[in-house]
């Protein structure tokens, strides 16, 4: 078995994968431990799926995907994030609208360019095993300004994500540290399609989160169990799906629902 | 000079008027309580003090050196923060970002302060609990802790009792009580409780659509607003 594993990550496409992977993975469980908090889990499920509507209209005009993607998604988390604070439309039914809506759009223009080929496949489930050079160091050149951005503002988003009014009341710029999460998860989101598909990138970032804060008693254990959580899952179900030949994406999220339930137990009997 | 001071102010949403002719003062020391029904525009008044509202009309005059960042704030507390895994300590710290730079990263100054704050309220043993597995009243010590940090000059709540129960409420009023007297904080405080707001507070102010009584608390029982408002209450 070991043999099999050292004999696959020796090779390039493997190494690039576990490269790309464990940055998104990281980043993906920072900004999860700030929308989780504020409710907006499904945000970054929303958004996944706008990624894919503006990923398969681009590609049928004959597009970069990404290149219209990521402007697209940063304009969406902006709407969302706007809509969940008028009362008009409520947050999570926004949320609804907008990712069935660019479904929608993504499977009639993916249907009236020729049907689903491989491309808008590998958008929907992910193409881990086959990133290319330049995708790895796109991945680390946008996750890296991503992490110091978070770090520098940790105190900030921290604050901001606890009681916005009373940041807001003491002069922190509320609506600037708003925008940049909005902004950095869109980022995050639209390179994690690549990675596991628009249909599993949402659990990478919700799960790491939602499985720290089962044990962990303070913001900073949070987001240091999360990013950690994170990580290894990524590895375990990477080297799961290369041993066993599962789908990877999927053994990922595999992972991290296991993981969950060991510190959703443990959570309970440490309460107890 | 006041600290304080409101000029035939009015204030709304969306152009339809909440409180109108807004006219009074608070001084340095003050204890001042807003009372008044439901919707009578009391948060509303607390939003325009804190600078998250405009005037509809009128002026509302801060004296000079008191910023936005010297308000300490008592929000009503949300439901999220009902399960946010956050440490005593993390929760008082964040007090002291409004006056920050950019980054915002804590100095040793800022954590003296907020050890210093819960040490007057008295919860120095907490610094590491979960907030979120505190009692009623400790949550709010925590973030009354939070808000002195941000200020030791005036201190803004919205119905800080919400929530507790009688003896836990009865100490809240005590500490605020004890914070005015001993530490010289003004306290600007909005109470459904007319009897312990009599009791602590220096002045009174009473809203409904328009400003109904402003004054000495002494002068409030013998006023007409008064006399309606407390009469019921205070048989009770
Ligand atoms: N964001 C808002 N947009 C529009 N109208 C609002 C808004 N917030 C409050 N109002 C209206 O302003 C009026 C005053 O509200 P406010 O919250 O100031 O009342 P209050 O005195 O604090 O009441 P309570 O005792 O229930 O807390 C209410 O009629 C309310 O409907
Ligand atoms: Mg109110």
């Amino acid at each position: 078995m070991l043999d099999t594993l050292i004999l696959v990550f020796s090779q390039g496409f493997m190494q690039r994968a576990v490269l790309g992977g464990i940055v998104i993975s990281l980043c993906a469980s920072l900004l999860g431990v700030s929308l989780v908090l504020k409710r907006y889990s499904m945000i970054g499920d929303g958004l996944s799926h706008v990624g894919f509507g503006a990923v398969v209209v681009a590609t049928a005009l004959g597009f970069a995907p990404l290149a219209v993607a990521i402007p697209v998604v940063v304009i969406a988390a902006f709407l969302l994030l706007r809509l969940g604070e008028s009362s008009e439309i409520k947050g999570d039914a926004a949320v609804a609208l907008v990712s069935t809506g660019s479904l929608a759009v993504g499977v009639t223009a993916s249907s009236l360019s020729g049907g689903m080929n491989q491309d808008f496949n590998s958008y929907m489930f992910g193409t881990i095993l086959g990133l290319s050079e330049s995708d790895v160091v796109l991945s680390i050149a946008v996750s890296i300004p991503v992490l110091i951005l978070f770090i520098l503002f940790y105190n900030k988003i921290f604050a901001v994500t606890f009681d916005e009014n009373f940041s807001k009341a003491t002069g922190v710029k509320v609506e600037l540290y708003n925008a940049l999460v909005a902004v950095l998860t869109a980022i995050i989101i639209v390179l994690g399609m690549r990675l596991m598909g628009a249909l599993l990138i949402s659990s990478l970032v919700i799960f790491p989160s939602l499985t720290s804060m089962r044990v962990c008693r303070t913001f900073k254990g949070v987001v240091i169990c999360s990013a950690l959580v994170s990580v290894m899952c990524f590895l375990v179900g990477i080297c799961l799906s290369v041993l066993y030949d599962l789908p990877t994406g999927a053994s990922i999220v595999l992972a991290n629902i296991v993981v969950f339930f060991i510190f959703w137990i443990c959570g309970k009997i440490k309460n107890r | 000079m006041a600290l304080i001071e409101a000029k035939n102010v009015c204030l709304g949403y969306d152009g339809k008027d909440v409180v109108t002719g807004l006219d009074f003062e608070v001084q340095k020391g003050d204890y001042l309580c807003v009372v008044g029904e439901n919707g009578s525009g009391k948060s509303t008044l607390i939003k325009a003090l804190l600078g998250l509202k405009k005037c509809s009309s009128g002026h509302l005059h801060f004296l000079d050196g008191l910023k936005q960042d010297q308000i300490g704030y008592l929000p009503q507390q949300t439901v999220s923060q009902k399960d946010f895994p956050a440490s005593v300590f993390e929760v008082v710290l964040t007090g002291t970002l409004g006056k920050k730079k950019l980054f915002g990263f804590y100095t040793k100054d800022d954590k003296r302060a907020a050890l210093d704050n819960m040490a007057i309220l008295g919860i120095t043993e907490l610094k590491n609990e979960c907030y979120r597995t505190l009692s009623g009243g400790q949550q709010q010590r925590v973030l009354l802790a939070r808000a002195l940090c941000a200020t030791r000059e005036l201190l803004l709540l919205d119905e800080p009792s919400t929530g507790l129960d009688p003896v836990a409420t009865e100490e809240m009023y005590e500490l605020l009580y004890h914070l005015n007297r001993n530490h010289g904080i003004t306290i600007i405080m909005v109470s459904h409780d007319i009897r312990a707001s009599l009791r602590y507070s220096t002045h009174m102010l009473h809203l409904r659509g328009s400003q109904l009584f402003f004054g000495k608390t002494k002068d409030y029982l013998s006023s007409e607003a008064g006399r309606i408002f407390a009469g019921g209450e205070s048989n009770a």
